[in-house]
């Protein structure tokens, strides 16, 4: 393999990966955009650091950036605490002026002449193509450090993460675990913007915690998650800018992120916005199903067993969607819950169970809302509506034992129950 | 910081747009950047209502995605559209002077400087006439909701606005900078007075000075004009909270009447 291209994946595989350790931890804390601040607040440490150092010691600037990031970070934490400005503002404010000194410090370089300027550009726009093994060494030993340090520092920033409060209680030193957490973020936004530079740093730390976030619960898994993510990204960013000539890598990197960012919060199990359709869709047709079932068994009462309904009589005691009722009493017969007749449907004994299970609960439920809540008769049917839907079998156990097996509702209709 | 992300995420609208139109003519892009700029809004809050992502990295992940197109798409088409990041990061102010509108073969003066002329007068009738809607949606959301104020279209059209503003301003600052400018002068205002109308004129009054105030100070250091007007902003931030911060210790100290408590 080429041996160029070996480099640039190695240098961004471990910069993508340490940053998104530290960025799951921020992400959980809510102050994902400080990563984005402190990216930008960078600058003017690294110009100032070009300028009083030779500027070619990749170390020197990685100083002056550390400092001016930790800077940035007490600024903005300060104007959160101290005044009344709400703490995105904190953020963009600092953001933006610092970066903005950083811009007028850098005028001044090219006023001087002072060359050599490629050491300041990848701090702006990144150049990932451009890393040396120089580089890969540096960024291999600032990985290890974070990795180490978030090791070492793994309960306490859990806490922190989690219960700041508790942490204090049982006595950890949180001023301690806040200063190297910090400190951990800026080295990671340090190094990170060198392969996709200021804006799209933010991607880093953000995204991949995201995506893992969609797919576990657990931080540990989390955090393994959002670092391979982070380096599949690498990898492949790398080697679509180096199949197509003249693209930059930091932004494919960015852009398969995202790409696994939203696809992840797309189809995720759980909190995917697939599941959360389907599911959504499930229950709406079996509240569709068990409005149905309880039509046709209160019908069956009125009028005895084997009553049959066509469709028109069911939308006349009922106001429904045509297309929910054709759907509805297609799954019904599927389910052999219903007879379809010539002249219309009746229930099977299956189908008069299902019945009877919703009347009944509908019938439980007013009874306890008169009887425990003291609620007036005519008020708790739409109460009873929603929760004929919701009461589970153990629920349902506990009402009829709360209310003694009792025969009638509160509107002296007959409570169904299964022996009969 | 909706602001900045979308000063980022219109990037590939206006790719798009320089790519279609073939020039850098502000209407197109306005349009390319407004189109971008009302997506990643709602993707944003998708983002954040539906699925539950914290709102910090629903702005995140959807500015860092898109701005990561659009530079991808200015590379792609290097050979015909006239656009690079680094003007994109910064900025052309000093430049502003030379892009001059011809108008019937007679010079009008810098395009920005109409292009920026307009936006403002579009902005004064904007609040002229959308003052008691913009305050009751910004204070209230819900209570607006309640008197049947269209909140959705408000935060909208405020959100256009921003975008407008971030477009316009853009060739001449670039899109970091154009953050400074939207938030800086509003929190030092907000550092000082709490009522709304005292605030925006406030507000103006500062970005005013910043901007002369930094503009001078340019010409003395030569540095970047834009670079300078936003630390001139910044400072004057601090220079206030310096000053607020000493008035109200001596106050907790020594009472409003100058006697030790």
């Amino acid at each position: 393999m080429d041996p160029i291209f070996l480099k640039v994946v190695v240098g961004t595989t471990l910069l993508a990966s340490s940053s998104a350790v530290v960025g799951t931890f921020s992400y959980l804390k809510g102050q994902s955009l400080v990563g984005d601040a402190i990216a930008h607040a960078l600058l003017p440490g690294v110009v100032l650091a070009f300028m009083l150092g030779d500027g070619k010691n990749p170390a020197y600037l990685i100083l002056g950036a550390l400092v001016s990031g930790l800077i940035a970070h007490y600024g903005i934490a300060f104007i959160q605490n101290r005044t009344k400005l709400k703490s995105d503002t904190a953020v963009s404010l600092v953001l933006s002026t610092f970066f903005g000194f950083g811009i007028m410090l850098m005028s001044v370089v090219q006023q001087r002449g002072q060359g050599q300027q490629a050491g300041l550009e990848r701090y702006l726009l990144g150049k990932a193509a451009a890393i040396t093994m120089l580089d890969v060494y540096t960024f291999s030993a600032l990985a290890l450090v974070l990795l180490l340090g978030v090791a070492l520092f793994y309960k306490g920033f859990q806490l922190m993460t989690f219960n700041e409060d508790f942490a204090h209680a049982i006595g950890l030193p949180v001023g301690l675990i806040r200063v190297t957490f910090t400190v951990l973020t800026v080295l990671a936004v340090t190094i990170g913007i060198q392969t996709v530079g200021v804006v799209l740093m933010a991607a880093l730390l953000i995204t991949p915690a995201a995506a893992a976030r969609a797919w576990t619960k657990s931080l540990p898994q989390m955090i393994v998650l959002a670092a391979v993510f982070s380096a599949i990204s690498a990898v492949l960013g790398t080697l679509i800018s180096s199949a197509i000539t003249k693209m930059p890598t930091g932004p494919w990197i960015v852009i398969i992120l995202g790409l696994i960012g939203f696809t992840s919060l797309f189809i995720a199990p759980e909190k995917g916005w697939l599941f959360k359709r389907k599911r959504a869709l499930e229950n709406r047709s079996k509240i569709n199903r068990e409005n149905i079932m309880k039509l046709m068994y209160r019908q069956e009462e009125k009028r005895g067993k084997g009553n049959k309904l066509t469709s028109p009589q069911i939308l006349s005691i009922r106001a429904m969607r045509d297309e929910a009722l054709r759907v509805g009493l297609k799954d019904l017969k599927k389910r052999l819950w219903i007879i379809e007749h010539i002249d219309g449907f009746t229930l099977t004994d299956l189908g008069r169970m299902e019945g009877r299970r919703v009347v009944r609960l509908h019938r439980l439920w007013e009874l306890y809302l008169t009887e425990r809540l003291g609620m007036a008769p005519d008020h708790i049917h739409p109460q009873a509506e929603t929760m004929e839907h919701v009461i589970t079998p153990e629920i349902e156990a506990l009402l009829i034992k709360e209310l003694g097996m009792p025969q009638r509702d509160p509107h002296k209709s007959l409570i169904p129950y299964e022996n009969e | 910081m909706i602001g900045d992300a979308i000063s980022h995420a219109v990037l590939p609208g206006i790719a798009v747009a320089y790519w279609l139109s073939q020039s850098r003519s502000s209407i197109w892009m306005f349009l390319g950047a407004a189109t971008v700029g009302v997506l990643a809004t709602i993707l944003i809050e998708l983002l954040r209502k539906r699925l539950k992502v914290q709102s910090d990295a629903s702005i995140g992940m959807t500015f860092t995605t898109l701005f990561a197109i659009g530079v991808v798409m200015i590379t792609f088409w290097s050979d015909s559209v006239d656009l690079d990041q680094e003007c994109v990061l910064y900025g052309e102010i000093a430049y502003v002077p030379f892009d001059v509108w011809m108008f019937h073969g007679q010079n009008m003066g810098p395009k920005a400087l109409w292009a920026s002329g307009i936006l403002l007068c579009s902005i004064v009738v904007y609040l002229l006439f959308g003052y008691k809607g913009l305050k009751m949606t910004s204070f209230n959301e819900d209570y607006a909701a309640v008197l049947g104020i269209g909140v959705g279209a408000w935060n909208l059209s405020l959100m256009s606005m921003v975008s407008l503003t971030t477009v316009v301003s853009f060739e001449s600052v670039g899109a970091i900078l154009v953050v400074a400018l939207i938030v800086a002068p509003a929190a030092t205002a907000y550092l000082l007075v709490e009522k709304l109308g005292s605030m925006l004129l406030l507000s103006a009054a500062f970005a005013l000075i910043g901007s002369l105030g930094g503009y001078t100070l340019s010409k003395v250091l030569e540095t970047s004009i834009a670079g300078t007007i936003a630390s001139t902003l910044g400072a004057l931030f601090l220079l206030v909270l310096l000053g607020k911060t000493v008035v109200s210790k001596q106050i907790n100290t020594y009472g409003l009447e100058g006697e030790k408590v």
